[in-house]
């Protein structure tokens, strides 16, 4: 297989030589995305790696013109062929999960103190994470709007990835990242403003890290 | 199940998995709160960048210096972190 500048791929993915060029393009990224998977317990999926190979290759010679040239090529379109693997790992896993299944079933969270309580945290620290907790949720509840709840809980207690939350909730990864962090935000300010501040919070927390 | 045969993940072991509110996820959402900056970047934009990334840190290179808000999401997220580790053992395997 030649070796190719950036320039050289993508001269010869829009030339003469393009066929060539996608097979070499195409053993790259299968070499690439085998190995990686085999790293994480993705075993015996040969014929998914070819599938992914293949979608990232139309994906690729599609946006070619989007390619900023500040990676190497090869870089740049092993990022699309990774993509592509996980995007549809993460549909798999969600697909019959939704939202409201990630959710408790009244409107507002349940708060058991007890139950919340860490069991390696001394008695000193537990009290103050407790009061913590109980903030949190209770601005959870009374000061977010209900599409940044949903989002905020589904993400962070149903560990959902953002683009299928994103997608029950009929908008797009980066949309969703942004109800996310407004919802963020605004209970950081609501803690500030009860005195609890992020060096006091993390201070709380300090135990953990002993 | 694409996860593979080691690992089998039925909806219902998912659900039971997530629907809990526990310390560790509350923990989760208290750093996550607290550690919110003005300046981060979403999901897409750090896509965007993160083939640079990549590249800088398999060349040795100080990213978190060099990169610090595509390093600050990847810190934070979790789905991303994946991917980007997943996208440095591609690039080792074809020596980019």
């Amino acid at each position: 297989m030649q070796e190719r500048t950036n320039k050289e791929w993508l001269r010869d993915l829009r030339g003469p030589h393009r066929e060539e060029a996608i097979a070499d393009l195409r053993a790259l990224l299968v070499r690439g995305l085998r190995y990686s998977l085999s790293q994480r317990g993705h075993g015996d999926i040969n014929e998914l790696i070819e599938d992914f190979v293949q979608e990232a290759l139309l994906k690729i010679l599609d946006n070619l013109d989007t390619f900023r040239g500040e990676s190497k090529f090869i870089t740049w379109a092993q990022k699309i062929a990774v993509r592509v693997a996980y995007s549809e790992f993460r549909r798999k896993r969600w697909e019959n999960i939704s939202i409201q299944d990630l959710l408790p079933e009244d409107s507002g969270i349940d708060f058991t103190p007890e139950a919340l309580r860490d069991p390696d945290a001394n008695p000193e620290e537990s009290i103050t994470q407790t009061r913590i907790y109980e903030r949190v949720l209770t601005l959870i509840n009374e000061e977010l709007t209900e599409r940044q709840r949903q989002a905020l809980l589904a993400v962070m207690v149903g560990n959902m990835p953002l683009e299928e939350v994103a997608r029950r909730m009929d908008t797009n990864r980066n949309a969703l990242y942004k109800v996310i962090y407004d919802a963020r935000k605004n209970l950081k300010q609501h803690l500030i403003a009860e005195g609890l501040t992020p060096d006091r919070i993390l201070a709380a927390f300090d135990g953990d890290r002993r | 199940m694409i996860e593979g045969k080691r690992q089998p993940l039925s909806s219902v072991y998912v659900l039971e998995q997530t629907m809990k509110l526990t310390v560790e996820n509350l923990k989760r959402i208290v750093r996550s709160i607290v550690t919110t900056e003005e300046n981060e970047i979403s999901c897409e934009e750090c896509f965007h960048e993160v083939d640079r990334f990549a590249e800088m840190e398999l060349a040795g290179k100080d990213v978190a210096e060099a990169m610090p808000l595509v390093q600050a999401h990847l810190e934070r997220c979790e789905h991303c972190r994946r991917e980007y580790e997943a996208l440095l053992d591609a690039l080792k395997a074809i020596s980019v």
